[in-house]
């Protein structure tokens, strides 16, 4: 399939771009020109060759990037990767789950041969050859966990379910759009959800919890979720935001194109099987404007959008010191046409 | 969403172990691994009994962590709506049957110090797997289990012989009752509760708890059951404008069915919620056989369970 991993950054020099190939991929989250809040879901299931639903796991040319980042933002702070004691069940079933995908989507770059519970995993692009007993902790170099996500673009957490709530008891978080799993940990859907604005009234979290509980085995589940960052950092933490909060003053109509990235969630749900709790995963996509507007159509779509957003949105997401240069900057691509149903370019 | 991803099966054993009481060996019909599952789950298993589509939720019994075959137990009962009647007497080794993707909502609570299980009769099913489960995982639990005779009580020999000091055996007919209330008065902190039986022993157990002062949070009840009989009623549904008749041994959610409606559910048996419909008006009084709704939301007549619940009345019409 020809993958060629890229070397850029997520910081500093901030170096990240997408190839033809990967903008063209790009999880466009928008069918329509205006946005509204709903839970979203459909089946996670096989999507079109070389589309981001192609695999349950994507693998794309930012995969070693990304880790390097991941590896860094860990060292920096630990705190990232966190797993209360009684989700070690849930850690082994997530190693299970991203080996076998990524084995079984990628050939060429991942190998897991199994013999009862002597697995041997081979990461040719991170030059990883490990041998382990699955469900022996002692055998990784690293907790379950913490192993195969250091090897896997996403943030991942492990909710557990009880008394008809999930509650985040493990996750790993270093590409996080303004939230914490240092702070989230422990807490119950709804105390997770807290802050949202809206969607507690229109009570798309009740209906949402109460479909999550009901997640079946083999029936994974996605959604797709938006925001904007300002230069490509994957790291906007609340502990870092001393290190990005002040981006957003940067912006101005001659560098909105290169600045403002769209920032797209493709969030996954999975029930584990040994020990009944459930992944959700998180997976970044990155694009800048300079970028999406080479599709005509998302140009379009997302000038209206962007100046259709309610005042309450544009401030929860963070938008609000730029907004105004965006959709500005973005107008000039807006031809008035209609655009197209679906999400994908023209 | 009704039902859940489906799985072919193959009979490969039945085997009599107690007085009207069968276990069933599947194997994946392909030949292929089963899903893991967690101890606790159960699967909907599929039987087309004439004209009728029969399911019934039964829980998983042997190893969660053994993909070749899964083990069900089924009970002969004398109100039989025809489940366990077909499988006793109308299946055999080597007949293919349609089964659901394991659902666990009968989970253990993996943040218990300790788990103490108490099974009343066929109740015995979930705790072989979870005892399995914790066992292999090294962690703490006790067995309680009652029966009414020895021969009624199926896999007391096989989990005395298994799990050894930790299963307690009771059998009324011995004169050896569960001492529920000594039994809960001397647990350590933060030991969890399971109780899987007759409902009348379920509604003992779990409020003998409560008067001894347990957590609700570490109170967990399996209380699956069949949809109760009832008068028969109309069902009228008010979005596709087609009425159906309910039978008296029926349920709303077969009615559904075999009206062609793929209405949905998961556990069939009126404890997971998926099968919650809004009722547009009813003539009659609604009979909630559900351990879901709230008391508020009885009384509010706007929601019902279409698996276990059903109308004393003349019609029901239904938001579909």
């Amino acid at each position: 399939m020809g993958l060629v991993f890229k070397t850029e950054t997520f910081r500093d020099d901030f170096t990240f771009s997408n190839s033809p190939a990967s903008i063209r991929r790009f999880p466009f989250p928008f069918d329509r020109d205006a946005y509204a809040y709903s839970v979203n879901i459909e089946p996670h299931t096989k999507g079109a060759p070389g589309s981001v639903f192609e695999f349950p796991i994507d693998v794309d040319e930012h995969y070693v990037a990304e880790m390097h980042d991941r590896a860094l933002v860990l060292k920096a702070d630990p705190l990232r990767c966190q797993s209360l004691p009684h989700m070690i069940t849930a850690e082994w079933d997530l190693v299970e789950l991203l080996m076998t995908s990524m084995a079984e989507a990628y050939p060429e770059h991942f190998t897991l041969t199994r013999d009862g519970d002597a697995w041997h995993w081979i990461n040719r692009p991170l030059g990883i050859d490990d041998r382990f007993t699955f469900g022996d902790t002692a055998t990784l170099p690293l907790p379950p966990m913490e192993y195969i996500t250091r090897q896997c673009q996403g943030d991942f957490s492990l909710l557990d379910q009880r008394d008809n709530n999930l509650w985040m008891d493990a996750g790993i978080v270093t590409t996080q759009a303004d939230w914490s799993l240092d702070f989230d940990i422990g807490m119950n859907f709804m105390e997770w959800h807290g802050p949202v604005p809206l969607a507690h009234e229109a009570g798309v979290f009740d209906r949402a919890l109460k479909f999550l509980l009901n997640l079946q085995l083999g029936r994974p589940v996605r959604r797709l979720n938006w925001t904007m960052t300002i230069n490509p950092r994957l790291d906007t933490s609340p502990e870092n935001y001393h290190k990005w909060g002040t981006d957003r003053t940067t912006v101005t109509t001659e560098n909105v194109g290169d600045k403002v990235h769209l920032r797209v969630e493709l969030q996954a749900l999975w029930r584990l099987p040994r020990s009944n709790a459930i992944v959700f995963s998180i997976r970044c996509y990155l694009i800048k404007l300079s970028e999406l507007v080479t599709s005509p159509k998302w140009a379009r779509r997302l000038h209206r959008v962007l100046k259709s957003l309610p005042p309450e949105l544009i401030d929860y997401k963070g938008l609000t010191r730029y907004h105004p240069q965006t959709v500005e900057w973005l107008s000039k691509f807006d031809d008035g046409a209609p655009t197209s149903p679906g999400i994908g370019p023209d | 969403m009704s039902g859940g991803a489906e799985l072919r099966v193959k009979i490969a054993e039945i085997e009599p172990v107690a007085t009207d009481v069968r276990r069933f060996r599947f194997v994946a019909a392909d030949g292929g691994a089963l899903p893991l599952f967690s101890g606790g789950a159960h699967v909907v298993v599929g039987m087309e009994a004439g004209d009728r589509r029969i399911r019934n939720a039964y829980s998983l019994m042997g190893s969660p962590f053994d993909e070749s075959s899964y083990q069900v137990s089924v009970l002969k009962t004398r109100d039989s709506r025809g489940g366990s009647v077909f499988l006793h007497e109308r299946v055999a080794v080597g007949d293919t049957l349609v089964i659901s993707h394991p659902v666990n909502l009968f989970p253990v609570d993996r943040r218990a110090r300790k788990h103490l299980f108490i099974a009343g009769g066929i109740g015995i099913t979930p705790f072989l797997a979870m005892a399995e489960q914790l066992s292999e995982e090294g962690a703490r639990f006790e067995l309680h289990y009652a029966m009414r005779a020895r021969d009624c009580g199926a896999y007391a020999e096989e989990a005395a012989r298994l799990y050894g000091g930790r299963v307690h055996l009771y059998c009324s007919a011995e004169g050896r009752r569960l001492p529920v209330d000594a039994l809960l008065a001397n647990q350590p902190l933060g030991t969890h509760l399971y109780v899987c039986g007759p409902e009348r022993m379920i509604e003992g157990v779990i409020g003998a708890a409560r008067d001894a002062g347990w957590p609700e949070e570490n109170l967990h009840a399996e209380r699956f059951q069949a949809p109760p009989a009832g008068e028969p009623f109309r069902a009228r549904l008010a979005r596709s404008g087609i009425s159906i008749d309910v039978g008296p041994h029926q349920s709303l959610l077969e009615a559904l069915e075999a009206a062609g409606i793929d209405a949905p559910y998961l556990c069939r048996g009126g404890a997971c919620g998926q099968c919650e419909t809004a009722i547009v008006s009813c003539d009659g009084t609604l009979v909630h056989n559900d351990h879901y709704l709230t008391p508020e939301e009885r009384a509010g007549a706007a929601k019902i369970m279409t698996c276990v619940s059903r109308l004393a009345g003349r019609e029901l019409v239904l938001d579909l």
